[in-house]
């Protein structure tokens, strides 16, 4: 009498995992796609090698002036380095940088909780980061109270100005963003009408024409004796046009909002203020934070144009220093630099916003 | 049950302030809103007539008449000094929707391309299609442009010293030249046997997809429509004996004579704006394919339709009711980015108009409305036409 042994199974065929099988699978699966993965591996030696040495082995990195960069043929990155100062703080005075520090370290302390899941209190961390920052911030930038020594806008520039403008753009969009939002979908016609009227105006036009019209006609709608700073006047700018994009993306989680919970607070005898704060804006806000974190990235792109009507963002410091006569042809450096300063700030952001998404998306499936 | 009807008849009306009626408090409210609006309204309007009287500028589109007085890096129509402002804007126009169109054309091929590249079987090719979108998305348009044009393209060499392929294309600091076709005699018939071929195939097309939807039979309307419009020109162009010639470019003095010039303005900004929007319709275009769903291709799989048929019948027309929307949103964008011309001096709209005549006359309320006014119309008419396309695109539910 046998009896039943099991016997171990055997292992898959060789051609179905490993390495080997993964490149029939993945790189020559067919012909033709045999020849794309050849033509590709030629470009990519073609390419990458001289990006490669240009960039990393052959560049400059020792050193703190021009004559540096003449020893070798590679990139010149002592011009960063030296400039850096100018590119974080742009004109700012160098005695009363350490506030600028302290306004990136609150900025970091207020979105660093915001990735993590169950970190104690994130909610109002975030809630502060929106209400309360802004204010010490704007104290601390500005001065001139508190025995701080008063600092001029224009002076302010460099990755500080980029993160100055698209954070109030944000945050000030924000609430107009939900007014607008709300009065599209008012019952009232005439207050649908002027709300669908402005958002389809700014959304209509490029942010240049904004910014021009900011700074050449704002001064002249205004009464006489009225005068904004430059930078107020970008901010305007921006803020209006930033708004008209925000009640979009809002309008978009209001409509999310099943009837249901409209009814639900009208029976339970809230009126319309209270319906929309107490039970329809905290879903609807909720439903669209990617929305948001998408608009202000397309908005932190978007500073660059402040250049045009003559302030100094990132992009504006490169490119008022490239042109020194001292370094010579350090164009591409100091591109690719300002390049990677947005790249890692939108692909950061890029990517907590579709993380979000995921984490969202549980609830709401249908 | 009556009784206490009558209880509630008889109870004392109770007053209701008019205050408290939502129709009237709308009323109200949007009344007091109205005057809020005409106020400011009214209170800018007197604002800017002031300040503009105190600085002697006149108000009204008079200056339109008058002679601008500076020169345009590139026209489309003919226009030097001694044209009105009323011209520089139509330059300036013109120059926008050429960037603008252009732009479309190319940002749509490329992204087409990188988004199905995107999904390819082949991870070396989707890799670096994604390697593309995610670097080029996340980087300003602005700093594109400006490196194209700052970094790239100016260090070329000058004319004297330019790159030249085949002795007819010339690359250098001034742009491209590439030789220019001048039609001789009898051009326009082969213009007319081009356009014939076109209507000729929409006749094609119509016929057979009736003869196809009556008897099921095929026919070859690509190819036919294909020999229409490519084979009816050359034959009218070999009968009138040829009559092209090209313009070779070449150097005379300092600079190049002859051809057409694509100016590096023109260069830098076109592949900027091609290239950063096609990254943003790549994504689209792969969100949409995934959206439809893989039951839709195993069915037609099982139904023993060939691949490349299935993708053409099956997949792109269901994904393109997804895309579609994106993508109008998109050349939107294009169109409005496209006024980012003005930082690299390539005399678009913004640039000239409300750039340099702006400048010269002062007369500010009018030309930013006049730009803003092309601008909204110019994303209306792509709305109108993109929401007909879609609506003819869309599901036909019976």
């Amino acid at each position: 009498m046998g009896v039943y042994q099991e016997k171990p199974a055997l292992a898959p065929p060789n051609s179905t995992t490993g390495p080997i099988a993964w490149v029939r699978l993945n790189l020559v699966s067919t012909p033709l796609n045999t020849v794309m993965t050849l033509i590709a591996i030629y470009a990519l030696w073609q390419l990458l090698p001289p990006i490669l040495n240009w960039a990393i082995f052959d560049a400059n990195f020792a050193g703190d002036d021009a004559a540096a960069c003449s020893t070798s043929s590679g990139a010149c990155w002592v011009f960063v380095k030296t400039r850096l100062g100018f590119f974080t703080y742009g004109f700012y005075e160098e005695a009363e940088r350490w506030r600028v520090d302290v306004s990136f370290l609150l900025l970091a302390l207020v979105i660093v909780p915001q990735f993590f899941n169950n970190f104690p209190y994130k909610a109002w961390i975030g809630l502060a980061g929106l209400t309360v920052m802004p204010i010490v911030t704007g104290i601390l930038l500005l001065g001139g109270v508190f025995g701080l020594p008063a600092v001029e806008t224009h002076t302010w520039g460099g990755l500080m100005l980029t993160l100055v403008l698209s954070f109030v753009g944000i945050v000030a969009a924000l609430p107009i963003g939900v007014v607008l939002a709300l009065g599209r979908r008012s019952e009232m016609p005439m207050i649908r009408m002027v709300c669908v009227t402005f958002i389809e105006i700014w959304r209509g036009v490029p942010l240049i024409s904004v910014l021009f019209m900011a700074s050449v006609m704002l001064p002249l709608f205004l009464p006489e004796g009225w005068t904004f700073e430059k930078l107020l006047r970008a901010l305007i700018g921006i803020t209006l046009f930033q708004s008209a994009y925000m009640a979009e993306v809002i309008r978009g989680g209001l409509q999310a909002i099943p009837k249901g919970q409209f009814e639900a607070a009208s029976a339970l005898g809230l009126g319309y203020w209270r319906s929309m704060s107490l039970i329809i804006l905290p879903q609807a806000l909720k439903l669209v934070i990617p929305g948001i974190v998408n608009t202000f990235i397309a908005l932190f792109k978007d500073t660059t144009l402040v250049l045009i009507i003559g302030l100094l963002d990132i992009l504006a410091t490169v490119q008022a220093t490239i042109v020194d006569p001292a370094w010579r042809g350090v164009s591409t450096e100091g591109y690719i630099f300002a390049a990677f300063c947005f790249w890692v700030f939108c692909f950061g952001m890029s990517r907590y916003s579709q993380a979000l998404e995921r984490k969202l998306h549980t609830g709401h499936k249908r | 049950m009556s009784q206490k009807k009558t209880d509630i008849a008889t109870l004392p009306k109770q007053k209701t302030s008019p205050l408290n009626d939502p129709r009237i408090r709308g009323v109200i409210f949007q009344a007091l809103v109205a005057i809020l609006l005409i106020w400011f309204g009214w209170t800018v309007f007197q604002n800017t007539l002031h300040n503009m009287e105190s600085r002697g500028i006149t108000t009204g589109f008079a200056f339109l008449d008058n002679p601008a007085g500076f020169g345009i890096l590139m026209t489309l129509i003919e226009y030097d000094e001694t044209h009105t402002y009323g011209r520089t804007f139509i330059v300036g126009l013109l120059n926008t929707l050429l960037v603008a169109g252009l732009g479309v054309i190319f940002a749509t091929v490329l992204g087409f391309v990188m988004g199905i590249a995107r999904l390819s079987q082949n991870w070396l090719i989707a890799k670096i299609a994604t390697v593309y979108v995610e670097t080029l998305r996340n980087i300003p348009l602005l700093l594109q442009i400006f490196f194209w044009y700052f970094a790239i393209l100016q260090p070329l060499p000058g004319p004297r010293k330019s790159l030249d392929a085949a002795g007819v294309l010339f690359v250098n600091n001034r742009g491209i030249y590439v030789p220019e076709p001048i039609p001789g005699d009898g051009f326009g018939f082969v213009l007319i046997a081009f356009f014939i071929g076109i209507i000729a195939t929409i006749a094609i097309s119509r016929w057979a997809s009736k003869r196809q939807e009556e008897t099921g039979q095929q026919f070859p309307t690509f190819t036919a429509g294909l020999g229409c419009i490519l084979g009816l020109p050359l034959i009218m162009f070999l009968i009138m004996g040829a009559p092209l010639t090209w313009g070779i470019p070449a150097l005379k003095g300092f600079n190049f004579k002859g051809g057409i010039q694509i100016v590096p303005e023109l260069i830098a900004l076109l592949f900027a704006l091609s290239t950063y929007t096609a990254a943003f319709i790549a994504e689209i275009v792969r969100s949409g394919i995934l959206a439809v769903s893989h039951g839709q291709t195993e069915a037609a799989e099982s139904l023993g339709i060939k691949r490349s048929v299935t993708l053409r019948l099956v997949v792109i027309p269901q994904a393109m009711r997804v895309i579609i929307p994106p993508l109008t949103s998109q050349y939107l964008n294009l169109v409005k980015n496209s006024s980012l011309a003005t930082a690299i001096g390539y005399p678009d709209i913004v640039s000239v108009f409300m750039g340099t005549t702006l400048n010269q006359t002062g007369q500010a309320v009018e030309i930013v409305a006049m730009t803003m006014a092309v601008y909204l119309a110019i994303s209306l008419t792509l709305s109108v036409i993109m929401n007909w396309y879609n609506k003819a695109m869309s599901l036909k539910e019976r």
